[in-house]
C-alpha cells in the first residue's frame, strides 16, 4: 500500500471536499482518500501496482484543483 | 480548459467587473445600445467558470452552490434580467476571491509554523562538510549549526553550546541555553553560538513534524456544532430547492423562485463554525498549546473543576538548593565545594542536587577525594583535600558524634517547616552549614491559577503521592480548595471518577506517564512536564509544549473564546438566512442584493474568526514581565 499527500492551492469551498473525495474513491486502485480542508491537502492510500501517485494527482488536477506538490511514501 | 479557467480566475473576475462598469458608464452617457451586450458578455465570461464547476460537482453527485447559481443565471438571462445576471456572477467570483484571501489569514498561524520547517542541513560525512536537503538527513548524521542557523532534525548536542530560540516548538521566544548532551528540536533556531548535533529523529518522526501533523488533524476534527451544521446543510439544500419549486408553483414567478434558490444558500452557516476553530487551534499552536480539535475546545470550555498532580505539574519536579546557611568560618562557596566534592560519588537525588548546584555555580570539583563512603539512608563521609567532610541528615550527625548547636537545630526546623529538606554539612567534626533543598512551585502557578479562577473555574483540587506535610504546604500557598496526599495512581483515577459523578466537568493535568490513567479518565486531559514526548502527545487532549502553567490558562481562555466565536458566527449566519428568505418572499431583496448580502455575511464570519488569531497576545507579554519579577517560591 503506497501513500501520497498532495498539497493543493488554498481550498475555499467545503463542497470541494466531497467532490475530491468521491472522485478519488471511485478511481480504481485508490484505497482511501481524505481531504484536509484547512491545510488544503489530500491524503491518499493506493495500490502501487494498480495506479501511480502521478495518476492520482492527475485525477485531482482534472477536477480543477492544481497540485502544488506531492509527497509519496 | 479547466486549468486555463482556473489560472485566469482573477482575470475573469476583473474583466467581468470592468464590463459591468462599462455598461453603467454606457447607460449614463446615453449610449444604451452598448449596455445590454456588455452585460451579457460579462455574464457569460463570469458564468462559464461557475457553471463548469457546478457541472463537475454534479458529475460527482455533489450538489453545489455553483449549480444553483448557474440555474439562477440561466433563468435571469431567460427572462431578460441582464444586469442581475451580470452582477450575480461577478459578485460570486469576487466573493470567492475575497474568501480565499481572508481564509488564508485564518489559516496563517499554521502556515507560519509550516514555513518554519527547516529545508536543508549542514552535515559532516566522511569528514567533509556538505549541505544536503532535509529529506536526505538520516539518523546518526552529525549536523553543524552556526549562529542564525536552524536545527535541521531532533538530536543531541555533541559539541559546542548555544542559545536557542525554541519558539517553533514551545511557543517561547526566550532563548534557552543548550550544551553537551542536551536535546534539541528540529525547527528551533540558534540565536548565537555554535553546536554540533547527532541526528536522533528525522523526517516525519521529529517533534516539529508531529506538531504540524497534529494541528492539521485537529483542524479537521469536527465539533458537535459543526457536525450538526453539516447534517443541517445536507438536508437544508434539497429543502430549499423544494421550497423554490413550491414558490414557483404558487406564485408562477420564475424570477422569485430563482432568487429564492440563490440567496438561501447557507454559505456563512457552513463556513462559520469551522473557520473559528481553525483560527483558535492555530492560535494555540503558535503559543505552544496543542489542542486536539474543536470537540476538545468544546469540552474544555465547559470545564469547571481542575485537578492537578503536584510534583512536576504545580512544582518544577526538579529539586533545587534553595539556601546554603553557614555557621562556621567557611563561606557558602567553600562549603559547597567540599560538600559537592564528597557527593560526586553519591547516587542519591539530594546528593546529586548539591553537585548540580556546584556545577551551576562553576565550582571546581577536581580536588583530591579519599576514603569516600556512602552511609545508606543517612548521607556520605569522605576526605576532601585532607579535611573530613560529613554530609547528611541528623541521624548521621548523631552517629558520627557531631554536635548540632541549638542555633543550627532551630534553623533546620524552620527550613523544614517551609517545606525544605535540611542537609547538615560538617567539616572536621563541626557543623559548618546547612543546605536547604526543595522542589519549587512553578513561578507562574499562582498567576495561572488566579487567571483560570477568574475565567470560570470553581474548584481546584490537588492529588499527590507525596507526603501530607509538603502537599498541604503547596496547597495552602496556592490557595487550592482541596488536597489529597499519599495517593496511588488508581486512587487518582477513582477521585476523578467521583468528581465526574457529582456532575463536575473535570480537567486533569499531570505528567504524561504516571498520571496517564487519570488524564485519560478526565473530561480533558493535559500533559505537563513532558512537553513534546510521544506519550504525552498521544494520551492528552491538550499538550503544553513549553511546560508552563500560563499556557494551561491560555488554552482554557482560548477554548472559551473560540466556542464563543463559533456561537456568534452560527447565530449570525442563521439570522442572515432568515433575513434573506423573508426578504425575498416579501419582495424587498432581489437577486443581486441577495447575492451581495450572502457574500458579505460569509466575509463577516471569517473576519470575526480572524480576531481569534490575535487572541491574548498582549496579555501574555504583560504576564512574562511580571513573571520575571516574581521570585521563586520554595516549597
Amino acid at each position: 500500500m503506497a501513500k501520497a499527500v498532495f498539497q493543493l492551492e488554498p481550498l475555499t469551498c467545503p463542497s470541494c471536499i466531497k467532490k475530491i473525495e468521491t472522485a478519488l474513491n471511485k478511481t480504481a486502485g485508490v484505497d482511501s482518500a481524505r481531504v484536509l480542508f484547512n491545510s488544503s491537502k489530500v491524503k491518499t492510500e493506493f495500490d502501487g501496482a494498480q495506479i501511480q501517485a502521478a495518476q492520482v494527482g492527475d485525477v485531482i488536477k482534472n477536477l480543477g484543483y492544481p497540485v502544488l506538490s506531492a509527497k509519496v511514501s | 480548459m479547466i486549468n486555463i479557467l482556473h489560472q485566469h480566475k482573477n482575470h475573469i473576475t476583473a474583466t467581468s467587473g470592468i464590463l459591468i462598469g462599462i455598461a453603467f458608464a454606457a447607460s449614463l452617457l446615453g449610449v444604451s445600445a452598448l449596455r445590454t451586450p456588455a452585460l451579457i458578455i460579462a455574464t457569460i465570461i463570469a458564468g462559464v467558470p461557475i457553471s463548469v464547476k457546478g457541472c463537475q460537482a454534479l458529475r460527482m453527485k455533489a450538489f453545489s452552490i455553483e449549480l444553483l447559481v448557474t440555474i439562477a443565471v440561466v433563468g435571469a438571462l431567460f427572462i431578460g434580467e441582464y444586469l442581475e445576471s451580470a452582477v450575480v456572477t461577478f459578485l460570486f467570483l469576487f466573493g470567492a476571491y475575497l474568501e480565499a484571501r481572508t481564509l488564508e489569514k485564518t489559516r496563517s498561524s499554521l502556515k507560519e509554523l509550516v514555513d518554519m520547517a527547516p529545508q536543508e542541513a549542514v552535515v559532516i560525512r566522511d569528514e567533509i562538510e556538505m549541505t544536503i536537503s532535509i529529506e536526505e538527513v538520516v539518523e546518526g548524521d552529525r549536523a553543524i549549526i552556526r549562529s542564525g542557523g536552524k536545527i535541521p532534525v531532533d538530536g543531541r548536542v555533541v559539541q559546542g553550546q548555544a542559545a536557542l530560540n525554541e519558539a517553533a516548538v514551545t511557543g517561547e521566544s526566550v532563548p534557552a541555553m543548550k550544551a553537551l548532551d542536551d536535546k534539541v528540536f528540529g525547527g528551533t533556531i540558534v540565536d548565537n553560538g555554535y553546536i554540533e548535533i547527532v541526528a536522533e529523529k528525522v523526517g516525519d518522526d521529529t517533534t516539529f513534524a508531529k506538531i504540524i501533523e497534529l494541528v492539521e488533524e485537529a483542524q479537521e476534527s469536527k465539533s458537535k456544532t459543526e457536525k450538526f451544521l453539516d447534517k443541517f446543510s445536507n438536508f437544508y439544500t434539497p429543502a430549499v430547492v423544494l421550497l423554490a419549486i413550491i414558490v414557483f408553483a404558487v406564485t408562477r414567478e420564475l424570477h422569485l423562485a430563482i432568487t429564492f434558490l440563490v440567496v438561501a444558500c447557507p454559505g456563512a452557516l457552513v463556513i462559520g463554525a469551522p473557520v473559528s476553530s481553525v483560527a483558535g487551534i492555530g492560535n494555540g499552536a503558535k503559543n505552544g498549546v496543542l489542542v486536539k480539535g474543536s470537540d476538545v475546545m468544546d469540552r474544555f470550555a465547559k470545564v469547571d473543576t481542575l485537578v492537578f498532580d503536584k510534583t512536576g505539574t504545580l512544582t518544577k519536579g526538579k529539586p533545587e538548593v534553595t539556601d546554603i546557611k553557614t555557621f562556621h568560618h567557611l563561606d557558602s562557596k567553600e562549603l559547597l565545594t567540599l560538600a559537592a566534592q564528597a557527593e560526586t560519588i553519591s547516587e542519591h537525588h539530594l546528593g546529586q542536587t548539591i553537585v548540580k548546584e556546584a556545577k551551576a555555580r562553576r565550582v571546581n570539583l577536581d580536588g583530591e577525594l579519599k576514603d569516600a563512603e556512602i552511609i545508606k539512608g543517612m548521607g556520605i563521609r569522605a576526605k576532601v583535600a585532607g579535611r573530613t567532610v560529613t554530609v547528611g541528615n541528623r541521624k548521621l550527625m548523631n552517629i558520627e558524634n557531631i554536635h548540632i548547636t541549638e542555633k543550627a537545630l532551630l534553623y533546620a526546623i524552620n527550613r523544614e517547616k517551609l517545606g525544605n529538606t535540611a542537609i547538615f554539612a560538617a567539616v572536621d567534626g563541626v557543623v559548618a552549614g546547612i543546605f536547604s533543598i526543595a522542589d519549587q512551585i512553578r513561578e507562574d502557578a499562582p498567576r495561572a491559577l488566579a487567571e483560570m479562577r477568574k475565567n470560570g473555574i470553581k474548584k481546584i483540587v490537588m492529588l499527590t503521592g507525596d507526603n501530607k506535610h509538603t502537599a498541604e504546604l503547596v496547597a495552602s500557598k496556592l490557595g487550592i480548595d482541596e488536597c489529597h496526599a499519599e495517593l496511588l495512581p488508581e486512587d487518582k483515577v477513582n477521585y476523578v471518577k467521583k468528581l465526574k459523578a457529582y456532575g463536575h466537568v473535570v480537567a486533569m493535568a499531570g505528567d504524561g506517564i504516571n498520571d496517564a490513567p487519570a488524564i485519560a479518565t478526565a473530561d480533558i486531559g493535559l500533559a505537563m512536564g513532558e512537553g513534546g514526548t510521544d506519550v504525552s502527545m498521544e494520551t492528552a487532549d491538550v499538550v503544553l509544549m513549553a511546560d508552563k502553567l500560563v499556557q494551561f490558562s491560555h488554552a482554557y481562555s482560548l477554548s472559551k473564546a473560540t466556542i464563543r466565536n463559533m456561537k456568534q458566527n452560527t447565530y449570525f449566519a442563521v439570522a442572515i438566512v432568515f433575513v434573506l428568505l423573508f426578504g425575498v418572499l416579501f419582495g424587498s431583496v432581489h437577486l443581486a442584493s441577495g447575492m451581495f448580502i450572502h457574500e458579505a455575511s460569509v466575509l463577516l464570519v471569517i473576519l470575526n474568526a480572524m480576531r481569534l488569531i490575535r487572541f491574548n497576545r498582549k496579555g501574555r507579554k504583560v504576564e512574562e514581565k511580571s513573571q520575571a519579577a516574581f521570585e521563586g517560591v520554595s516549597v
